[in-house]
């Protein structure tokens, strides 16, 4: 027989609330007039900002079961909801003034962000293989009505069908993998195919069958090379306000699902997807940093930087230990947060009829905004790796993670391609600090979307000035 | 060969039959006719592993309802169909060289040496009154309730999804208003003229 208490529902509090708030916000938008759409706004945000005195709520030192074993609660669940929340939060702030002047401002973009969002926690803190392949579908089915978002655009359209079928292909692969690990093991809860995996000796075929189909999907999920030909086409073409959305939260989550199906359930098997992992991460920092060289479009730009940045989040994932797994964690959280500022400007500087992805519409940015530029630069130098950003630390933690398991080679890789990378990001610089401006126009935005980046910005500066705090959770975590 | 095997054996060809049917069909419509085969013959063979329950829900929810609103759409679409075969004898050597080789994988991981008798005995089978139907409902809302929610609200999540990529509001459109509809009086709509009654004069022009 079987209570409700067992299902140990305060746990999920969080979740439950955003749920309902998803739904509340759905239909509360049907009753209202395009005028009165500021409403599904400030609604979703307070909701928001409720989800995090919920997540502050929980008692993240210990490690709590709910719902039969599907889902934990742990440290690193509770930091990761944090980011996530956080960050959604900073995409609807940014998107706004955007989705008004292109006449895309509709409640649908915050319900499939609510729900994306959803999606992503129940990914964090997924105990289950079940669990997390829902919260992937989740934010994934979000995530492809959301590039889609603009109906008029034809390149989003083609963005969309690309993201779609690629991510149901690999959706595929990653449950052909998990059907084969529960065939062996004859269970699907992290833990007891953890408890299981242990006791088989030997290299078990089947096994390593299954592991191989795993990574496919995890690594096409996160862009590694060679899964990443949808990453450039879908950062461009889908509005700005999306991509904001997409370069962020979900490469938070995709960590923890690394962590959640690798490290913690298969984690026996190290040695076997530690050697993937290398290829992945070597390929992805070649072809990330050198194809981006040639790019003209900064959102494509940024998609290739992107790659190269999965390629360095891997590094961390394949030393395979706690110092590893924390630096990697170190990194995505940071890396999201750049990203989402890059994202930001990308936003801050488009208006109505006119997006500025292009780089040169970023020239003389200095003589519009040196307030903006200086941000913009902070961010540029945190993906570059420049001191004291907090690029620097996410890098050095990482590199520090590959040397200590001996793989200097693949740290003197790393260090090569990222200063290949420096060059396209110190031209962004360059031209924003030393070419004239082509159009001169004022920059005018609202006064929330100025707080937020400038807060964004500040905080890349912050964190690389004092990585201690946000390390030593990061550490705590995994420990 | 027992009974279970020839049974086993001819379902499963019906289904790989019918499956390449599906792919390789020139008329999209007999595509659709093919799936709706192939899940037939699965169903079946679910009725060996003795899940009732599954298996006619896979004949009423997929064949019944969702592969006739499939057939509707496929009627209805205009698909060009050479256009979608432009290409696909360059493709169809590449496709055919990674299909082989994962056929190959496959038959040698997930053959007996692996999964034999050795490995997964024969469950015992159930006692008569044994319901199929009962025990799935007792996993499903107790155990996998959370699976059972989220997949819920994926659902909800492609509804909401296709209806924001295909309704259009035009300005135009026109709506009908029920409840102005129902207040209409009959003074509203009927206007009574006075006028003389007009007769009409024969012509006489010649």
């Amino acid at each position: 027989m079987m209570t409700l208490e067992m299902l140990n529902l305060s746990i999920a509090m969080p979740e439950i609330f955003l749920l309902v708030l998803a739904c509340t916000v759905l239909v509360v938008d049907v009753y209202l007039k395009d005028e009165r759409r500021n409403v599904t706004y400030v609604l979703s945000q307070f909701g928001l900002i409720i989800t995090l005195i919920l997540i502050s709520q929980q008692n993240p030192q210990s490690r709590e079961i709910a719902f039969n074993g599907l889902f934990v609660n742990d440290l690193l669940a509770t930091v990761l909801k944090y980011a996530v929340v956080l960050l959604v939060a900073v995409v609807f702030v940014y998107s706004r003034r955007y989705l008004q002047d292109r006449n895309i401002f509709k409640g649908e973009f915050y319900v499939l962000g609510l729900f994306g969002l959803l999606g992503m926690m129940v990914m964090i803190s997924s105990n289950h293989f079940l669990s997390m392949y829902l919260g992937l579908e989740l934010l994934s089915l979000s995530l492809y009505a959301m590039v889609a978002f603009n109906r008029e655009n034809p390149n989003a359209a083609e963005a969309a069908m690309k993201y779609f079928i690629l991510g149901a292909i690999a959706s595929g692969m990653l449950l052909y993998g998990m059907s084969m690990v529960y065939g062996m093991t004859g269970s699907l809860n992290i833990v007891e195919v953890a408890v299981a995996l242990d006791k088989i000796e030997g290299n078990n075929i089947v096994l390593i069958f299954g592991l191989v189909f795993m990574v496919i999907g995890l690594a096409f999920k996160l862009g590694a090379v060679p899964f990443h030909m949808w990453i450039p086409d879908v950062y461009h073409g889908s509005p700005t306000a999306v991509t904001s959305y997409i370069a962020s939260a979900p490469k938070v989550a995709g960590f923890a699902m690394i962590i959640r199906l690798l490290a913690e359930s298969m984690g026996s098997f190290q040695t076997d997807w530690q050697g993937m992992f290398i290829i992945m991460a070597v390929l992805s920092m070649i072809v990330g940093n050198v194809i981006a060289i040639a790019q003209t479009n900064l959102k494509r730009l940024l998609a290739y930087s992107t790659i190269s940045h999965v390629g360095f989040i891997m590094l961390g994932l394949l030393a395979g230990n706690q110092e590893g797994y924390s630096a990697a964690m170190f990194y995505t959280l940071t890396y999201a947060l750049t990203s989402l500022g890059a994202f930001g400007v990308i936003i801050l500087l488009a208006r109505k009829g006119f997006e500025a992805e292009n780089i040169d519409d970023f020239k003389g940015l200095n003589q519009r905004s040196p307030w903006f530029a200086f941000m913009m630069l902070i961010i540029v130098f945190s993906m570059a790796g420049v001191p004291p950003t907090v690029g620097f630390w996410a890098k050095l933690a990482v590199l520090k993670a590959v040397v200590n398991i001996d793989m200097l080679w693949l740290a003197l890789v790393a260090v090569f391609f990222s200063i290949i990378g420096i060059f396209y990001y110190l031209r962004i610089v360059k031209i924003m600090y030393f070419d004239d401006a082509l159009d001169k126009s004022d920059i005018n935005c609202t006064r929330d979307m100025q707080i937020a980046l400038s807060a964004n910005g500040l905080s890349v500066l912050l964190l690389g000035l004092y990585p201690a705090a946000l390390m030593s959770i990061c550490i705590a975590a995994f420990s | 060969m027992t009974f279970f095997e020839v049974v086993f054996y001819a379902f499963s060809t019906l289904m790989v039959v019918a499956a390449l049917g599906v792919v390789s069909a020139r008329n999209p419509v007999h595509s659709v006719l093919f799936l709706v085969l192939t899940f037939f013959a699965s169903s079946a063979i679910w009725l060996l592993l003795e899940a009732e329950f599954l298996a006619i829900t896979l004949v009423l929810v997929y064949v019944g309802a969702v592969m006739v609103l499939f057939l509707f759409v496929v009627m209805m679409l205009d698909i060009n169909v050479t256009r979608m075969r432009e290409g696909l004898m360059r493709y169809a050597p590449f496709g055919i060289a990674i299909a082989i080789l994962l056929i190959v994988q496959m038959v040698m991981v997930v053959g007996p040496e692996h999964f034999g008798l050795q490995a997964f005995p024969v469950p015992e089978s159930h006692a008569a009154d044994y319901s199929n139907t009962k025990e799935l409902g007792r996993v499903l809302y107790t155990d996998y309730v959370y699976a059972f929610e989220l997949a819920s609200v994926i659902l909800l999540v492609a509804i909401v999804a296709a209806i924001t990529l295909t309704m259009r509001r035009r300005p135009n459109t026109r709506y009908q208003k029920p409840s102005a509809q129902m207040k209409v009086l009959k003074e509203d709509r009927l206007r009574i003229i006075k006028m003389k009654s007009e007769t009409i004069e024969p012509e006489n022009k010649q």
